[in-house]
């Protein structure tokens, strides 16, 4: 039901930093025709290191079971095992393989390289804020002219 | 501000400084009464806001998750959520739910009022939408409400100023509405537009859901709370009220409270007035119980912590090829309340309203995408990602849930919060109505977005992470076997405490209640005031 906020200290183990690494490369990897680099840059992975504090014991606890899906170590699995591995655990275990998304998303979409890819600013949104069209209030015509659509309950401040 | 000597005795005493804390608080200034507001948590510095930093996606997932369970933070109490559907969402502190809402600020409807006489299911209001009508008003010009005038859906009602932009999602959304010949509206939003009372206008910055760092959104603290410390109201912060302490008449006392630096304190007051919302106020009244009032404190109906409402929501969302607004402008664009009132044809009763919503940031829309099946892992994932990044829209209907004594707050056995005080266990179940609303909804949900030429549409029902309208668990009315507040706010057990949030509440009506929370809220201030020399008879 809910995460200690305090109680996760310490690191990932050894192996799971690994595994996690595998996986996040596995998710994103890096492509030359985007010009961005996968999520196991080593810019990314240490941003997602150190950024995992509410989620530590529920990725390690994922990772430990993604490891013994691959028979003790997915990163000793050729390229072709681990994407079978990895398409394995989603399918069991939807709910931690979300957690291992979202840790590894948090980061990557924040990365400047792949803010200019995707056509961000990589800058936050205050102060400067965005520009966003106002929009033609005349498309709310039909929509008047349809009339009240609220339901009468017999109160006089209806009788309008 | 006026500050009273640590715990001296005081008139009037508020618990809770959210939405409705924050509306009692100044409307009863002027009566010059001492009045003090006791709050678990502190006051929001907008610099730190998530908005203000290159992470302010992450940081919406960790210090300023929705989830009190999540973010754990010395201001919070856990709630035991794990036999809901839906997992509760709040904010602790000065401003409190209002520093995270999405400030979409529809009304209730004039039909809401009155489901039972109209309808035969759950109860009537003892007030009606033209008692709370002047109410409303005065509480748009408070928070500073953006609408445009002439809205079908609603009895006329004066406009402050412009609208939130429709943007390219309002306008491609909108013409769909216009093919199917449905109801759509700009939403009324308490976000201003223009410099409004000291407030800067919007600047789209898309971060409404983790507080607004430009104030241009009407939280409480941007709008009531400094206009009432002005006018000598105390709002002390960290104080965590533990229970109500009541005297041999059966009459309230005062609040036990920890203080930041967990002390137990006491503070004496002659009227005491809940704002905890619809799960920190019966938790506190259940915590109250004593051998005058073994079941909790104002609880003779044994209606405290029941007929919990949640409204369930359902999400569709789909993508478009033309680039939409994206996670530039306030989420919330537009209305429809096309499927609200109760249709005999339909095999559900009461009705539901469309919040149509803009797109979603870089990793929001990575983790929905995954979870979606829509981005791949592995090579596809960046071709997919530009697909859907900044070409997404979609809508969640908000749906009315009606009141059943079997959803509800209790107490729970073993989770205490960091003073050890006995936290809220949730028991909520869907009804058979909730699901067919919902089943109906996601169906012309989808129906919108095929007419606006949407692709990879997506649904999800109920969304998990959405109890964030807390309603019902105190309810007003006239019978003290049938409510535990009277028809103005007041214990039909305990003669000088009132309850203003949105546990009064006796039904939902379908759309976000925070501009009713904080009419009643004024309306309740505005009858004490009224019968101030015989306010306990
Ligand atoms: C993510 C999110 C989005 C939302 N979007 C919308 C929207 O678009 N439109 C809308 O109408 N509503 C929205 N809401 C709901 C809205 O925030 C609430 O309806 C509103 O804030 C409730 O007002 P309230 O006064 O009942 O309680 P709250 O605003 O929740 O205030 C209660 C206060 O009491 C304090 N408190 C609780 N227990 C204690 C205690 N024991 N001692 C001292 N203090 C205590 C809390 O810290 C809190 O500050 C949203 C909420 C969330 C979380
Ligand atoms: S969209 Fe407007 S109201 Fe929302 S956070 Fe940005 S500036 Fe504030």
């Amino acid at each position: 039901m809910m995460t200690d906020r305090h109680g996760d200290t310490g690191d990932l183990s050894a192996n799971a930093q690994q595994t996690l690494r595998c996986i996040a490369r596995q998710m994103i990897p890096a492509s030359a025709e985007y010009g961005v680099p996968g999520a196991d840059d080593p810019i990314i992975f240490t941003d997602i290191l150190q950024s995992i504090d509410r989620d530590r014991a529920l990725l390690q606890e994922a990772l430990d079971i993604v490891d013994a899906m691959a028979g003790g170590s997915l990163v000793e699995l050729p390229e072709a095992g681990q994407v079978k591995r990895l398409m394995e655990f989603r399918t069991a275990r939807p709910d931690l393989a979300a957690a291992i998304e979202a840790a590894v998303a948090r980061c990557y979409y924040r990365d400047d390289r792949v803010m200019a890819s995707i056509g961000m600013e990589a800058r936050p949104p205050f102060p400067i804020g965005y520009k966003v069209k106002e929009g033609d209030w005349s498309m709310l015509d039909p929509v008047r002219a349809r009339g009240k659509i609220y339901r009468d309950t017999g109160l006089m401040e209806e009788s309008s | 501000m006026w500050k009273n000597a640590m715990n001296e005795p005081v008139d009037v005493l508020i618990i809770g400084a959210g939405a409705s804390g924050a509306a009692v608080a100044w409307s009863l200034a002027e009566t010059r009464m001492r009045i003090l507001c006791l709050e678990q948590g502190g006051w929001v510095k907008s610099s730190e806001l998530p908005s203000t930093g290159r992470d302010w996606e992450a940081r919406t997932m960790e210090d300023f998750a929705i989830s009190p369970n999540r973010r754990g933070l010395a201001a919070d109490y856990p709630v035991n959520d794990d036999d809901s559907p839906i997992k509760i969402a709040n904010f602790n502190g000065v401003g409190g739910g209002t520093i995270f809402y999405a400030a979409h600020f529809p009304r209730l409807h004039p039909s809401d009022f009155c489901v039972r006489s109209l309808d035969g299911v759950a109860d009537d209001w003892p007030i009606d939408y033209q008692t709370l009508e002047p109410f409303y008003a005065l509480n748009d010009r408070m928070m500073g409400v953006s609408s445009l005038a002439g809205d079908p859906a609603y009895p006329p009602k004066d406009s402050l100023m412009r609208p939130i932009p429709l943007g390219r999602t309002g306008e491609v959304l909108g013409a769909a509405m216009n093919g199917l010949g449905w109801h759509w509206w700009p939403s009324d939003a308490a976000i201003v537009t223009q410099e409004y009372e000291g407030r800067a206008p919007c600047i789209n910055l898309g971060q409404c859901g983790s507080g607004c760092a430009q104030g241009a959104k009407g939280s409480t603290d941007v709008t009531y709370w400094p206009e009432a410390i002005r006018s000598r109201i105390e709002l002390r912060t960290r104080c965590r009220v533990s229970r109500i302490e009541t005297n041999e008449e059966g009459m309230a006392t005062g609040a036990f409270y920890f203080d930041a630096d967990g002390r137990e304190q006491f503070q004496s007051a002659e009227i005491v007035i809940m704002a905890c919302n619809g799960i920190g106020t019966p938790r506190i009244l259940l915590n109250s119980a004593s051998e005058r009032f073994p079941d909790g404190l104002a609880n003779s109906s044994g209606l405290v912590g029941k007929n919990l409402m949640l409204h369930p929501y359902a999400q569709v969302r789909g993508h478009f090829d033309e680039p939409l607004d994206g996670y530039r402008g306030s989420p919330i664009c537009t209305w429809s309340m096309e499927f609200y009132e109760t249709d005999p044809s339909r095999d559900f009763v009461r009705g539901y309203s469309f919040q149509f919503s803009r797109g979603l940031g870089p990793v929001r829309t990575a983790i929905n995408g995954m979870a979606d099946g829509l981005l791949p892992w592995g090579d596809g994932h960046h071709a997919a990602f530009r697909r859907l990044f900044n070409h997404s829209a979609g809508m969640v209907s908000v749906c009315e849930d009606l009141p059943e004594e079997t959803n509800r707050v209790t107490l729970d056995p073993d989770l205490k919060d960091a003073d050890g005080i006995p936290a809220a266990k949730i028991h909520y179940r869907l009804s058979e109505n909730s699901r067919r609303m919902l089943d109906h909804s996601i169906a012309r949900g989808k129906d919108i977005l095929k007419a606006a030429g949407a692709r990879d549409i997506t649904s999800r029902a109920p969304l998990p992470y959405a109890g964030w309208h807390l309603m019902g668990t105190a309810r007003m009315g006239k019978d003290p076997e049938r409510s535990v507040v009277n028809e103005w706010g007041r214990s039909h057990d305990v003669k000088n405490l009132f309850i203003v949030d949105g546990s009064v509440f006796v039904t939902s009506g379908g759309v976000n209640p925070t501009s009713t929370i904080q009419a009643v809220a004024l309306y309740v201030a505005d009858q004490i005031k009224k019968r101030i020399h015989n306010l306990f008879d």
